[in-house]
């Protein structure tokens, strides 16, 4: 039976995982190729790494991240921050990432999205979608309002429109981050997530809010998420991904077990 | 312990020649030499991505190269897209024929309530016999992205449940193909790679 994917994210900052809120306050939580190590021996299906800074300066410290990271990862890998060309994206994949997740990059020229496809598949593809409900909207779900920059941006393109457009392009996975929900650790966006899933073929990730096993549980049942990112409650030691997947089988969501 | 990978410009080789390294193997990476792949100890065809980048195999001569290795009994082991191309071909890309070592046709996932592309880990059953699968246990978990697969026959190593069930892994004495990526299936892959490195020319 295919199974709910945990995926572990680490949030790089000159060749550092950091945690902070909203980029700021930043507390250093080690060395990415050990974090993410960790993380795959405690059960998380993939890691996603995420260079926060991603300036051009930092490109080739990523790089030298990215390959440090890889060496002993057997688990798929997932690169986003910064790439801007295909190029840059050649570049991550060369240095052993699986994925690269593009977001500000796609909706700038959404042909990028095709343009790495046609290199290394749309498997390899992943579009990051950072969305806010909008409550001015006739369906404020639907036509949650797309950011970027971190979310100081606003592009008008909706959540639904934009994630079917991404797929049309030949986006392998949307990974949506819930701005209402990120930061809170008050659980997903169930109806934000769902609403794009069913409008989608490709494999949603959900992203922002996760707090509690019962939250994960929620968005994979009424969220209809393919897969759940979690971020600050791996750090520190606080979780891990098998003890979370061990309490939502007990919930009957299908996850992999041993990992 | 040398392991030849075909380069067919099809997808990332980073992960899979980066597996069998940390295995021990020695990976020599070709795009068109052919007297290398025919001498070959072992081959691997990785491959992500449309079966119509299996073209290449054609034009650069590499399909005649691997079908004379085979033919000589070489251990050859085919990844997602190079297991598809083991078969008659695939409806992805219907005028490009694949290696015909199984006479069956590849197809697309039928559509319906569950989504295509199968992506994510899935379990393995494997089928009595197969010294690929040797030491898996029924359930393990690999990791698939795909939308076409191989259908279940008497060659199939392993059954894997995904709308219907489907070849998850194939095996003839010395040709094999995943439908997963060993290379990014954790320890069970680990494993996977490390039997196909035990086959010796047979």
């Amino acid at each position: 039976m295919l199974t709910k994917r945990i995926i572990a994210c680490l949030d790089v900052h000159a060749g550092r995982v950091v945690k902070g809120v909203q980029f700021v306050d930043l507390i250093d939580a080690g060395d990415p190729a050990t974090q993410a190590a960790r993380h795959a021996r405690e059960g998380a299906d993939e890691i996603v790494l995420l260079d926060i800074t991603a300036t051009h300066e930092g490109r080739k410290t990523l790089l030298d991240t990215v390959r440090r990271t890889a060496r002993e990862l057997f688990v798929p890998f997932c690169v986003g921050g910064g790439i801007r060309t295909a190029r840059d994206a050649e570049q991550v994949f060369e240095a052993g990432a699986d994925k690269v997740s593009i977001n500000s990059a796609a909706l700038a020229d959404p042909a990028l999205i095709g343009a790495i496809g046609a290199s290394f598949g749309v498997q390899a593809v992943v579009v990051a979608i950072d969305a806010r409900r909008d409550r001015a909207a006739a369906d404020p779900v639907r036509d949650a309002q797309v950011f970027v920059n971190g979310g100081r941006k606003l592009t008008g393109r909706r959540v639904v429109e934009w994630a079917r457009e991404a797929e049309q392009r030949g986006a392998g996975e949307i990974l949506l981050t819930s701005m209402d929900a990120d930061g809170t650790r008050a659980g997903f966006d169930c109806e934000l997530t769902a609403a794009v899933s069913e409008a989608v073929s490709i494999p949603v990730i959900a992203s922002g809010g996760a707090g509690t096993v019962a939250h994960f549980a929620d968005v994979f049942a009424r969220g209809k998420a393919d897969a759940a990112l979690a971020a600050s409650i791996f750090h520190f030691g606080v979780s891990s991904a098998r003890s979370l997947k061990q309490e939502l089988a007990q919930v009957g969501i299908p996850v992999r077990l041993p990992c | 312990m040398r392991v030849t990978v075909i380069d067919y410009k099809a997808g990332n080789l980073t992960s899979v020649v980066k597996t069998l390294r940390h295995l021990g193997a020695e990976t020599v990476v070709t795009d068109g030499d052919l007297a290398l792949v025919e001498s070959a100890e072992r081959i691997v065809l990785p491959g992500v991505g449309h079966f119509a980048a299996t073209e290449r195999l054609d034009q650069t001569g590499l399909s005649g190269a691997i079908r004379t290795a085979i033919a000589r009994g070489v251990p050859f082991l085919g990844i997602c897209v190079g297991m598809q191309w083991l078969y008659a071909g695939s409806t992805e890309a219907p005028q490009q024929p694949g290696l015909g070592e199984f006479p069956e046709m590849c197809t697309r996932f039928p559509e319906g309530q569950e989504k295509v592309p199968h992506v994510g880990w899935n379990s393995l059953e494997v089928r009595p016999g197969s010294r690929l699968l040797a030491n898996i246990e029924p359930g393990e978990f690999v990791y698939f992205t795909h939308s076409y697969k191989g259908p279940v026959t008497a060659d199939t190593a392993a059954v894997t449940q995904y709308i219907e069930p489907f070849a998850a892994a194939v095996e003839r004495l010395n040709v094999m193909g995943v439908q997963f990526h060993p290379e990014k299936s954790g320890e069970t892959g680990v494993k996977v790679l490390q039997n196909f490195l035990g086959f010796k020319l047979c």
